[in-house]
């Protein structure tokens, strides 16, 4: 690397404030890059695929963004939250089953000691892995900026949040603090899948996340939501609208297969062709729900 | 022009005070600044985790670290390990398993490896094969390695790193 090439792919200056209060004022002031675990940033600066701004704050020492805690019936993930910290969390295990079992086929065990829920959010990937299951748990992010020298704290449900790849709504000034999920009914279960060539390290070529109460042969409460198919994580609302409520059968199923396949509209790329994706969509959701039935 | 950061952190067990700049990697700060060639450079980014450290108790790959975050933290590298019994046996083990061809990736899986052990003390082979599937080897096909490990963890030989 040239000296030159370095100083280009530098920050300019650094910083690793202790409060939220102190963290938002330095967003507020503008041309800050912001790092928490880093797996996704030094790749993606590394390769210069994403510049430098001239500040690199470092929110690793910031109070208060860790921790997984419930109450009210929501429960809080800190945007400092490692996904072993999630696996490692009772609470994630037991309430939010889909969030364990995609954690658990989230890249590698040095990886996921380093990168956090927050990083994963804020870098909204179409094939994120944690994505998937929080958008089918309806979960919430937490936003928090300093804009006229107070504190001022904006909730946006992670529906609607990603605009783009590597796009949210998510404003410069703006920090992710925590991401808030309600806990599911009681019952509710489902299943994660991710599907890649490496098991875990491998950029999902589609993932998907399935849920609902189970009665008998029927889904209540059906969530259902896509990874890697369209420009951002996405919902299935037509394949939620067609599970919702029906006898799993064999026609039930066919007509779900047809629903997500309207659902998901994926492109052809170094992982897979759009045809591809779409086998991959219609055979796994019809093993998911077989898995359901047989439970 | 960047300026310099002054981190501190325990490198090894010592205290280390250096200056970084904001963008280097703790990869780039171990080998090029303090001269600890153990930790390898294999594809820097994250895939093959030749660069394997511990940070605060946990595995990591330096290449994906920021070195300005090594501040107050506590770091060990494979030469922090030369002399800890359970890591001396699992070297002695690589040796007599053959799990060691050309080197390259035997560092990092030794870290890893150690970190398994403080997890899993007694792991079976699906758990050894998941807890080093973030570290290549293109040489020996990982059985030798995968044996070397397990039977390492046959007899408790206790790590003094463990926190």
């Amino acid at each position: 690397m040239t000296d030159q090439q370095k100083s280009y792919s530098d920050p300019i200056s650094y910083a690793a404030p202790r409060t939220l209060d102190e963290a938002a004022a330095l967003l507020s002031a503008g041309n800050v890059t912001v790092l928490a675990g880093g797996t996704d940033l030094m790749p993606q600066t590394q390769s210069g695929k994403v510049k430098f701004k001239p500040l690199l704050m470092n929110v690793r020492r910031v109070a208060g963004l860790g921790g997984i805690a419930e109450a009210a019936g929501t429960i809080r993930i800190g945007a400092l939250a490692t996904i072993t910290e999630l696996l490692q969390s009772e609470l994630v295990r037991d309430r939010l089953g889909i969030l364990w079992q995609a954690c658990e086929h989230f890249a590698s065990d040095q990886i996921r000691n380093a990168a956090t829920i927050g990083g994963n959010v804020c870098n909204a990937s179409p094939a994120g892995d944690t994505l998937v299951p929080l958008l089918a748990l309806n979960a919430r992010v937490l936003l928090v900026s300093k804009p006229n020298g107070a504190l001022v704290e904006r909730r946006l449900p992670l529906a609607g949040f990603f605009v783009a790849p590597g796009r949210s709504q998510l404003a410069a000034s703006e920090l992710l603090a925590a991401v808030e999920v309600p806990l599911p009914p009681r019952g509710f279960a489902g299943e994660f899948f991710k599907f890649g060539t490496r098991p875990g390290l491998d950029i999902s070529a589609i993932s998907m996340a399935l849920g609902g109460v189970r009665e008998n042969r029927t889904l209540r409460d059906v969530r259902v939501a896509f990874g890697a198919v369209a420009p951002t994580p996405i919902r299935g609302p037509k394949t939620e609208a067609a599970l919702e409520g029906r006898t799993l059968d064999a026609a039930a199923i066919e007509t779900a297969v047809a629903a997500a396949l309207a659902d998901i509209r994926p492109i052809s790329d170094v992982r897979a062709t759009d045809w591809y994706r779409r086998e991959l969509v219609g055979n796994l959701l019809r093993r998911m729900l077989s898995h359901v039935c047989e439970r | 022009m960047s300026a310099n950061v002054e981190i501190d952190f325990t490198l090894n067990g010592v205290g280390r005070r250096v200056s970084v700049t904001p963008g280097m990697s703790a990869l780039t700060l171990l080998r090029d600044v303090l001269d600890l060639t153990g930790t390898k450079y294999g594809c820097g980014e994250g895939e093959c985790g030749a660069c394997t450290i511990r940070v605060d108790g946990v595995t990591v790959n330096s290449c994906l670290m920021f070195a300005v975050d090594c501040d107050g933290r506590e770091v060990v590298t494979i030469e922090g390990l030369a002399s800890d019994p359970r890591a001396q046996r699992l070297q002695q083990k690589f040796v007599e398993h053959g799990a060691v061809q050309c080197g390259f990736c035997t560092p990092g899986l030794v870290m890893q490896a150690n970190h398994l052990l403080d997890v899993h003390p007694h792991p079976g082979a699906a758990e050894v094969q998941r807890g080093i599937e973030g570290n290549l080897c293109r040489c020996t096909g990982y059985k030798k390695i995968v044996e070397a490990i397990q039977d390492s963890g046959s007899e408790s030989v206790r790590s003094e790193l463990t926190l």
